[in-house]
């Protein structure tokens, strides 16, 4: 079991207010995914050729200001946000020489997304304890994807933890189970994508953006993992400008939908739904089976 | 013991802004003492609502339940104004259980008696392994409706996904609009003058109007009761 949550705004006037209409989402789904949870946010894209990057480490304490010069000297100019074990990195830089360098000289750090809007936060403990640690409640932006996980089929640790990335602007968070994890991976692995976690969601991921990355359009890329994927999903998507949502056929993981004039909200129950403003007078629906809905800024 | 509110008809008010499901039924399990009506507030969604009830009592829902509303309900009316979660009236002993909305998947999944209506759409696998309860759906049913479904009846307003009745025991299903697919051993069959008593007795609970001769009735053709070495794993 794990919670999935997702809200889109249209209404501009309520995008200051993303984070704080998240939060009870994300902490009404605690008993589907008591173990840890993730959020990335879509905020407007950074200027021109600038990207960028969120950063976690897992040490309390961790100097990011020493990375930071070390950055500097390297790849040259970089803006540090710090938010705890997080860290937003805008920059410059060429993003596959900051991976190679991260990777080669800080073990502990991990890249969580890339990208021109997105900045993404996971760690374990419950819902609330993680907002609270990464003040989601103060994030503004148009759209946001998060996560409450019960592990089943990998450690409780925040690289498995949801959502899950794959190049830039691209994320995804499951509620269900894969049980050819070990194929997907080997077969991607050998096309040159590098897994960063245990987990059987990381493979949907990037199966998904590797299929949308070779023209595929998002219907076409599921209806490939309808075949390729064995087992049960509700995966929720999120890119520079949309929200999409999809149930396998079997549809055993729940999901509902509710949309207004100013916003469209999901969550894998209405009781995650249940404070949003105006939600009474909201069109409350379950997708159906093996359809992909999505949504645009 | 629980401190109750009532309203000018006498109805007893659990708010669950303020209370909890937990207080909710155990209250309604147990002396209700003429007590004939209840009505919840904000059930924003909780699951469990109006479970295990034993009394014929009526309790009125008001908002969206979440999962297991009025499961094992045995003599009780429970009306869910909005919209049900997965396993609504699963169990059902008897009594009526109402969703004005729609129902997720699995509705009225293994109940034995009694009547569930749901005016909306229903989810997959809606009256699965039904063991003689009633069903009535005002819109469509998902896939695996009826499977394996014992006895009981089942009638579908609208149309029906893919696997219809699979593995079908003495279940019978009426069906008014379109079917997907049906499932392994169930078949359309004449409806008798029994099955058009059947179907309007059905719609005049449900305060429906369409007519008994829009329907078509699917039951098992009974041909998977007994092992068949010859089939190959055909079905």
């Amino acid at each position: 079991m794990c919670g999935i949550v997702g809200l889109l705004l249209k209404d501009a006037s309520l995008r200051p207010r993303l984070g704080e209409l998240m939060v009870p989402m994300l902490i009404g789904m605690t008993e589907r995914g008591p173990d840890s949870s993730g959020m990335a946010v879509f905020a407007e894209a950074v200027a021109g050729d600038r990207r960028k990057l969120s950063l976690y480490c897992a040490q309390s304490g961790f100097d990011w200001r020493a990375l930071q010069a070390a950055w500097v000297g390297r790849l040259g100019e970089a803006q540090f946000d710090i938010n705890a074990n997080h860290c937003i990195v805008t920059t410059s830089a060429d993003l596959g020489r900051a991976r190679k360098f991260i990777a080669a000289e800080y073990h502990d750090v991990h890249v969580l997304s890339a990208g021109r809007s997105i900045d993404l936060y996971k760690d374990v403990g419950l819902p609330a304890e993680v907002a609270e640690r990464y003040g989601f409640t103060r994030l503004s932006g148009t759209h946001l994807v998060g996560h409450t996980r019960m592990a089943t089929e990998s450690a409780v640790t925040t690289e498995n933890a949801h959502p899950y990335t794959a190049g830039e602007d691209w994320c995804l968070v499951h509620n269900g189970s894969l049980a050819n994890p070990g194929s997907l991976r080997r077969k991607l692995e050998k096309l040159g994508e590098r897994f960063e976690s245990d987990c059987d969601t990381e493979g949907a991921c990037r199966y998904l953006h590797w299929r949308l990355s070779s023209g595929e359009s998002l219907e076409q890329a599921i209806e490939h993992a309808f075949s390729d994927f064995d087992g049960f999903f509700t995966f929720l998507m999120g890119t520079r400008d949309k929200l999409a949502l999809v149930r396998d056929p079997f549809a055993c993981k729940p999901a509902v939908v509710a949309e207004t004039d100013e916003y469209v909200a999901i969550a894998s129950e209405f009781r995650s739904l249940a404070h949003l403003p105006g939600v009474k007078h909201a069109t409350v629906f379950e997708p159906k089976p093996a359809q992909v809905y999505a949504w645009s800024v | 013991m629980v401190s109750v509110m009532t309203d000018a008809r006498q109805r007893v008010i659990f708010d669950l802004k303020r209370q909890s499901v937990r207080e909710l039924n155990q209250f309604l399990h147990g002396d209700l003492g003429g007590i004939q009506e209840v009505l919840v507030e904000n059930p924003d969604g909780a699951h469990s609502l109006a479970v295990g009830l034993n009394a014929p009592v009526r309790v009125d829902i008001g908002g969206h339940a979440g999962y297991y509303a009025a499961g094992m309900n045995q003599s009780a009316t429970v009306v869910v104004h909005g919209n049900a979660g997965p396993g609504v009236a699963e169990n059902m002993m008897s009594g009526r259980v109402e969703v004005s909305g729609f129902a997720s998947g699995g509705a009225g999944a293994s109940a034995h008696g009694g009547l569930l209506i749901i005016r909306g759409d229903a989810g997959l696998r809606c009256g699965i392994s039904l063991k003689g309860a009633d069903i009535v759906v005002g819109g469509e049913v998902g896939s695996f409706s009826a499977f394996m479904a014992q006895a009981g009846r089942i009638v579908i307003c609208g149309d029906a996904g893919d696997g219809l009745g699979d593995s079908l025991y003495e279940a019978v299903i009426y069906v008014r609009g379109t079917v997907r697919s049906l499932g392994a051993d169930a078949r359309v069959e004449p409806m008798s003058e029994r099955d058009h008593n059947a179907v309007r007795e059905l719609l005049f609970a449900a305060g429906l109007s369409h007519a008994s001769s829009e329907f078509k009735r699917i039951a098992s053709a009974r041909s998977l009761y007994h092992w068949n070495a010859d089939a190959r794993q055909s079905y």
